[in-house]
Parts: structure tokens; sequence; C-alpha cells
């Protein structure tokens, strides 16, 4: 299925069915990275319950340096 | 101590994250500056290297209040989004409202600045606003509740030092909250001169991060900023037109 990452069109697995699948195809799961999908700021405990689907639009954000 | 909303803090020193030349060298400038409330910006990650290391994740974050800015943003609404992303990470509750305004100087959009900051109060935020240094626009700012007030010494990144201390004073006589005197630092003696004028604090990036020597830098800071505060609270003499003799007067061997 194809969602829209970070601003991006990506092709990701049929097998990804939610948010921690997501994160964990990017090994992610283990780093600190805040998650919205379609707009709506993913709650943490809630990953396995959040499902993913084609044209999803998901934003992966995460901390850098700056002043 | 510093004190923001209801946290305590040793140092006066607040330090921001980017452009060091390496990780090896900002966890060393980081570590001297004795810095407790380090500044991040919050982006997308690349999703082509996600797993490129990540100089947060490095951080002993019991050790440090992370203070993420909204750096980015040209409306309140944006501000507000980039500050509730960061919150989400369960790490942090400041925010750095960084409301930019102008491409060329970086100077802060004045009305977005106030309508984020009353949005992310309402929202539960402990918010410190980037702010220029408009005595009135503080007060304002004030007046609103936020638990800081961060006024530029200079243009962002520019190292021009304080082109403007008699605002810089009027906002700290003025301010019941804390004054952390924000963005173009260039050298030690504008950190010291900072905290002579009575700021609460300084935060600053690129005077350390873009030294020749960033961790020595860190140091000069840190001596600085700690130095103006003594300073201030010591009490400097008047200055005086002409001089006064520091020997005494009388029992002179020469007449």
């Amino acid at each position: 299925m194809t969602i829209q990452l970070n601003g991006l069109h990506v092709e990701i697995p049929e097998n990804i069915r939610n948010v921690d699948d997501l994160l964990k195809h990017y090994q992610l799961e283990n780093r600190i990275v805040i998650i919205e999908l379609n707009n709506e700021i993913a709650d943490k405990s809630k990953y396995t319950e959040l499902p993913i689907a084609d044209g999803d639009k998901v934003e992966m954000i995460h901390f850098v340096g700056g002043g | 101590m510093l004190k923001i909303g209801d946290q305590l803090f040793n140092s006066r020193l607040l330090l921001g994250t980017g452009k060091y030349p390496s990780f090896e060298v900002q966890k060393e400038a980081v570590r001297v500056s004795e810095s407790e409330i380090l500044t991040f910006a919050v982006r997308r990650m690349n999703i082509f290297e996600p797993t490129q290391p990540n100089f947060l994740e490095q951080l002993d974050l019991s050790k440090y209040k992370l203070l993420p800015n909204t750096a980015g943003a040209k409306t309140a609404e944006e501000a507000v989004r980039i500050a509730k992303l960061a919150k989400a990470s369960g790490l942090c509750d400041m925010i750095k409202v960084e409301v930019i305004g102008c491409n060329k100087s970086l100077l802060p959009d004045p009305v977005e600045t106030l309508k984020a900051s009353e949005m992310l109060l309402e929202e539960g935020f402990i918010v410190l606003p980037y702010t220029s240094d408009d005595v009135v626009l503080a007060r304002r700012l004030e007046e609103l509740g936020v638990h800081a007030i961060m006024p530029g010494a200079s243009p962002i990144g520019s190292g021009k030092g304080i082109v403007n201390p008699l605002n810089l004073k009027f906002i700290i006589e003025q301010s019941s909250v804390p004054v952390i005197v924000d963005a173009g630092i260039g050298s030690p003696k504008d950190a010291a001169y900072a905290m002579e004028l009575g700021a609460d604090g300084v935060l600053l990036n690129t005077a350390v991060s873009g030294a020749k020597d960033p961790v020595k830098m860190a140091l000069a800071m840190k001596m600085a900023v700690e130095a103006g505060r003594l300073g201030f609270e010591a009490g400097r003499i008047e200055e005086k037109e002409y001089a006064v003799a520091s020997s005494p007067k009388e029992g002179m061997v020469t007449s």
C-alpha cells in the first residue's frame, strides 16, 4: 500500500497493519519519535490499536539540534 | 537559583544544541557548560536514514530539562502544533515559543508570538516566549502569564551582542518572571553584560557551537554567566567622569 510519509509517497508492505508495525518496519520502536496520523497526534500507548491504511498521511517527528 | 514555573535550576546558562562540529564535541561542550536546560528543534525524520544517530538519544535525560522550540513556525497555529508534537514525546512540558516574522532578520512576529503564548498557556504548557526587546510587548506577555520572558540581544546567530541594553534593563526592571536573554550573544563579555544588567539567565547556541573551540567557549560562557551574576548581586560602583584615587592622600612620602 502507499502512504504519505513525511510529505513523500512511500510504498510499504501490506502486512503493516498499525502504527506499531510501521515503527518496527523502520526500526524505530526504541527511538524517540512522535507520530502524527492523519493530522492527529498518535497516543503512544495505543500504537497497536491505530490502523494504517492505504492513503494515510503519517508524520514521523523527532528532536534535532536547535537553538 | 533560577526558577521557571515551579522548577529550580542551579545553572543560569541555557544551551542550544544546533550546529556543533560533532556529537563528541557537543557532548563535552554541554558537560563543561553545566547547563541544565537544553533547547532542541522539532523536525521530520529523514525516512531514508531513520536509524541515523540522534544527539538527544545520547543524553542522560535525567540530568537535563528539554526546552524544545517552535522554530519553523510563522503563525501561532503552527507554533501550537509544533509544541503539541514536542509534548507528545512525553519528555517535556516547557516550550520556547519562536514565531519568526522576518526571514532576513529572523526577528519574532510580536502578534503571533503573543497569540501563540496565550494558546499554549491555555493548553497547560510552561511557556517561554522568544521575543524582541520591546518593553511593552514583554509586559503584555507577562500579563498573559508566561513563565519567563526571553528577549533577544540581537538577531539570531549574528553574534552582535547586546544592541539595546537600555530596553533590556527596562524589561528586567519591570518583570516579575525570569528574564532570559536569548539570541545574538557573541562572546563571553556579552553574556556577562546581560547578567550584570540583571538578567536571570542567558540562552545561547552559535556563540559556543560556532567557536573555534566549542568546549573551551562553553566553559568561558559558564564562567561569564556566573561572573556577571555575582557582579550584579554584589552591586557595581557608580561611574564617575574623573579619577578618584584609591591610595590615601595623607602621609605622602614625596611632600
